[in-house]
């Protein structure tokens, strides 16, 4: 039919993954814990979420709120090795997928002895609706994520055990995006009675049934008998009995839940000082891992605002500041560290140190930038420029960010004043373009061009409820689909160090300030699980357990 | 009496209507709304977003909105959450129990400190119990009940590794892991109330006891005790019933940041959880919930004063 290759991209994509990012630090304890001891069956896992999810349906929501607590009930196709989460593995999926000499075909083969938590057999047919669901959602279905699946063309079914992805084009990240965490397996059979069932129901493949959810308080799930998972050794996977996530918002609180030991473990992440004072209290109790995060903040000028459709003034506003001597600062205080391009810093796609400090506001010499940046306001005749920088009322990390940009701007005499707005009308703000220069956000569950290029496509176009910068440039338009179809991952990484150099220099549209660092720190009685550098995948708690 | 008891009765209904009404409307001129907020940071294209305001009604003229719910209401349904797709009702049942005991044992507590030593400090007036108590009671208005809490959660861990349970467990399920989660927030709300109505207390008692007939009973020879507990306090406690209700009917909803510092799955903090969301069905079902809650206590007081004051009589 087709010249097959075994799971060329997903395979490539790891390798890459694994040669480029670092590995997360952890205190002796953590480290020790994972690598040597033998998995103790048995146990409730106790952890912190911090937002109560929306709707149940993962195939609607973007909020890690969902997955924390949710995510343990179901499977997917592909998902990241608990072990090694640079690395792409089969979940439901019986192999990696076989992809077809022209790159257009991907053949999974499913496992045969998956059940859902009702006892009834997955088949592809479950795959097919979910997939189905997600990237051609029917009228009054949201999918958010559909146009990650642009290139798919048809989804098939020719065996109970098999399915076929069709593309339209070839796509460097559909392999990749298969192991997207939202992907929930879903029941064939209860979409077709309703579409909108997941909402509010639960009832998955994954290593935990649904117990109870107590709205505001807690999520309760318990170990799935009948999992298909089972460890290296052929032990019945999960180890734990049961978990219960705790809905704690306030940050107090969340620190006294783990401090009092109520609580064992915050998958998202704590600030330094939340990690220095549970640290102090708990001594020898407490593991720490920390990791480079896929979330960064964007300066973000509104092309569409004078004097910001000016690109002299947008390169200055990005010259001024010393993003070096920023997290050197700002990393003892906040969850900030690494300065990078539109890629995450170390990772598989980030340009070398050197190729990046030839960008504008990137180069080490604080001082020859911001001079350059002055000269820039006055080419413009904007040297007393004046704006007001819109912000959300997020202390961590947007409020000391935002400080540490005014204060470099001020430097090369910009008067910007903060408007911190509470979240929703900051988010009616930029979504109105009503400002004049914002501190944007984004996280990602991969490191992944087309997911971190999103918000570059054309504000009319693709970027549409994106782009804040609100601009429209075919060329970029066509650097960020070429790098999309680009299957070689050496020739796409050139690719994206171009339009780096393109989106955050020539044109200067909107570029990060620092990228996140991630903290937890948890009780080390939590085994088997690793930080990775997202807060979205490895949440199924498959291989945690407990120790003593 | 009872046309006086039904005019009342008929009014909150106006009256209701009317916070209906103003809450519907200052809440959509706050800029954003739910779905803006939900997909803040996340790369969502523009048409979801507009499709799911089509979906929850936003995209609908404000007038049409407000029809849709007043109709619901006339049918006695709240609505449901748009947060979370659940009904109002659900939502508001998990938590009502607690904040209502809650605020049944910061009250009790509140009363049982306030009253005797509002009253003590009174009769003693100007000696050093009086300034020990007076001490006592501005601490309590000056210092905030969340940061109370703070000190004592700090305080129980730093000391004996224990904070309160973070899981609500029912009075009737089990009465010991019930108080240990209640008894410091309880402790740190009923402080600082305590003190406003020692505070009213002590004032009121002070007024009564100049008083003529109190001066009469004095003259009779009745003795202090029967003075102070049945001539005088009797006639003082009006007002500082009135203090305890209306800070009752807050507490129902009002312990934001105690219920966030003890992770308390209160009224409060849903309500903030849902002006933070702009989930509107439930801001405003929790709004005339509240409204309704100081509405009926207010009655209730009313006609309290008429079985503490046999002068007092409505018509």
């Amino acid at each position: 039919m087709f010249n097959r290759q075994i799971a060329a991209l997903p395979v490539a994509l790891a390798l890459l993954l694994a040669a480029c990012t670092p590995a997360p630090k952890g205190s002796a304890a953590t480290q020790s814990a994972s690598g040597a001891e033998q998995p103790q069956p048995g146990g409730t896992l106790t952890f912190i979420v911090n937002a109560e999810p929306p709707s149940f349906d993962g195939h609607r929501e973007t909020t890690f709120a969902l997955l924390h607590p949710i995510a343990p009930h179901y499977s997917t196709l592909y998902k990241f090795d608990p072990g090694d989460l640079t690395k792409v593995i089969p979940d439901v999926a019986a192999a990696m997928p076989e992809v077809s000499a022209d790159k257009l075909s991907y053949t999974i083969k499913l496992r045969t002895d998956v059940k859902f938590h009702d006892g009834s057999k997955m088949t592809s047919d479950d795959i097919v609706a979910t997939y189905q669901k997600i990237i051609f959602p029917p009228t009054g279905v949201l999918s958010p994520r559909a146009g990650a699946y642009a290139a798919v063309e048809t989804i098939t079914n020719p065996a109970p055990d098999s399915v076929v992805f069709k593309l339209k084009y070839p796509s460097a990240s559909f392999g990749t995006n298969l192991a997207s965490p939202w992907n929930f397996i879903y029941s064939a059979a209860k979409l077709k009675t309703d579409i909108h069932w997941y909402e509010k129901n639960i009832m998955g493949t994954g290593p935990f049934t649904y117990v109870s959810n107590t709205k505001g308080q807690d999520w309760v799930g318990k170990k799935f008998p009948d999992y298909f998972g089972k460890d290296k050794n052929g032990v019945q996977l999960p180890y734990l009995d049961g978990y219960k996530a705790l809905i704690i918002t306030d940050a107090n609180a969340e620190v006294n839940a783990i401090r009092s030991k109520q609580a064992a473990i915050e998958f998202r992440g704590f600030t330094p000082q939340q990690r220095d004072t549970l640290s102090s209290a708990l001594g020898t109790s407490l593991a720490i891992q920390e990791a480079p995060w896929i979330c960064v903040n964007y300066i973000v000028p509104n092309t569409k605002k004078p004097p910001f459709d000016d690109v002299r003034v947008r390169q200055a506003l990005t010259l001024a500041i010393d993003r070096y001597a920023g997290s050197t600062a700002l990393q003892k205080i906040t969850i900030v560290k690494d300065v990078g391009g539109l890629m995450r810093p170390k990772g598989p796609f980030a340009q070398a140190d050197a190729d990046l400090q030839k960008i504008a506001g990137f180069g080490t010499d604080g001082a020859a930038n911001k001079a350059k940046a002055k000269q820039l306001l006055a080419d413009a005749g904007q040297s007393n420029l004046t704006f007001k920088f819109l912000n959300r009322n997020i202390t961590t990390p947007y409020e000391p960010v935002a400080l540490f940009v005014l204060d470099q701007w001020k430097q090369i005499g910009i008067n910007a004043t903060h408007d911190v707005k509470e979240t929703s009308a900051y988010q009616a703000d930029l979504r109105a373009g009503n400002f004049e220069v914002a501190l944007d956000f984004n996280c990602d569950f991969l490191d992944e061009p087309d997911l971190q290029l999103a918000k570059f496509w054309s504000a009319s176009g693709l970027g549409k409820g994106l782009n804040f910068a609100y601009y429209d440039d075919a060329t970029l338009d066509k650097m960020i689909d070429g790098q999309s179809r680009e299957t070689d991952p050496a020739k796409r990484k050139a690719l994206v160090a171009d339009i780096e150099k393109y989106a955050m220099d020539t044109k200067a549209y909107q570029y990060p300030v620092l990228w996140w660092y991630r903290i937890i720190p948890y009780l080390n009685t939590v085994r088997g699980w690793r930080i990775g550098s997202n807060h979205y995948t490895n949440q199924d708690l498959e291989t945690v357990w407990l120790g003593k | 009496m009872r046309r006086y008891v039904a005019g009342r009765l008929l009014l909150m209904i106006p009256t209701l209507i009317g916070v209906a009404i103003l809450t519907f409307v200052i809440m959509r001129a706050v800029p954003g709304d739910i779905v803006a907020l939900k997909y803040a940071g996340s790369p969502v294209p523009q048409s979801i977003i507009d499709d799911e305001r089509h979906q929850l009604g936003l995209d609908k003229p404000m007038w049409e909105q407000f029809t849709d719910w007043m109709g619901e209401i006339a049918r006695f349904d709240l609505g449901t959450s748009l947060w979370t797709g659940h009904s109002v009702v659900e939502e508001i049942e998990v938590r009502f129990p607690l904040s209502l005991e809650l605020a049944i044992i910061a009250t009790l507590l509140a009363v049982l400190i306030a009253i005797p030593l509002g009253v003590v400090a009174a009769v003693k007036q100007d000696t050093w119990v009086d300034y020990a108590i007076r001490l006592f009671s501005i601490g309590g208005l000056a210092m905030p009940s969340f940061w109370i809490g703070l000190l004592m959660v700090l305080a129980t861990i730093t000391f004996f590794g224990w904070a309160p349970p973070l899981v609500f467990t029912a009075i009737t399920e089990d009465p010991i892991a019930n108080l240990s989660q209640m008894i410091l927030p309880a402790l740190s709300v009923g402080y600082r109330y305590s003190a406003v109505s020692m505070r009213m207390t002590r004032s009121t008692v002070l007024e009564v006891l100049r008083e003529d007939y109190v001066r009469t009973a004095r003259a009779k020879g009745v003795s202090e005790s029967v003075v102070v507990m049945r001539h005088a306090l009797r006639n003082a406690l009006l007002p500082v019933i009135t203090v305890v209700s209306l800070e009752f009917a807050f507490l129902i909803g009002g312990l934001v940041v105690t219920e966030q510092v003890f992770n308390l799955n209160g009224i409060g903090k849903l309500l903030v959880d849902a002006v933070a969301h702009r989930d509107y069905t439930l801001i405003q079902a929790l709004v005339l919930l509240l409204a309704a809650v100081f509405v009926i206590i207010n009655f209730v007081v009313d006609m309290v004063y008429v079985v503490l004051d046999p002068r007092i009589r409505y018509s």
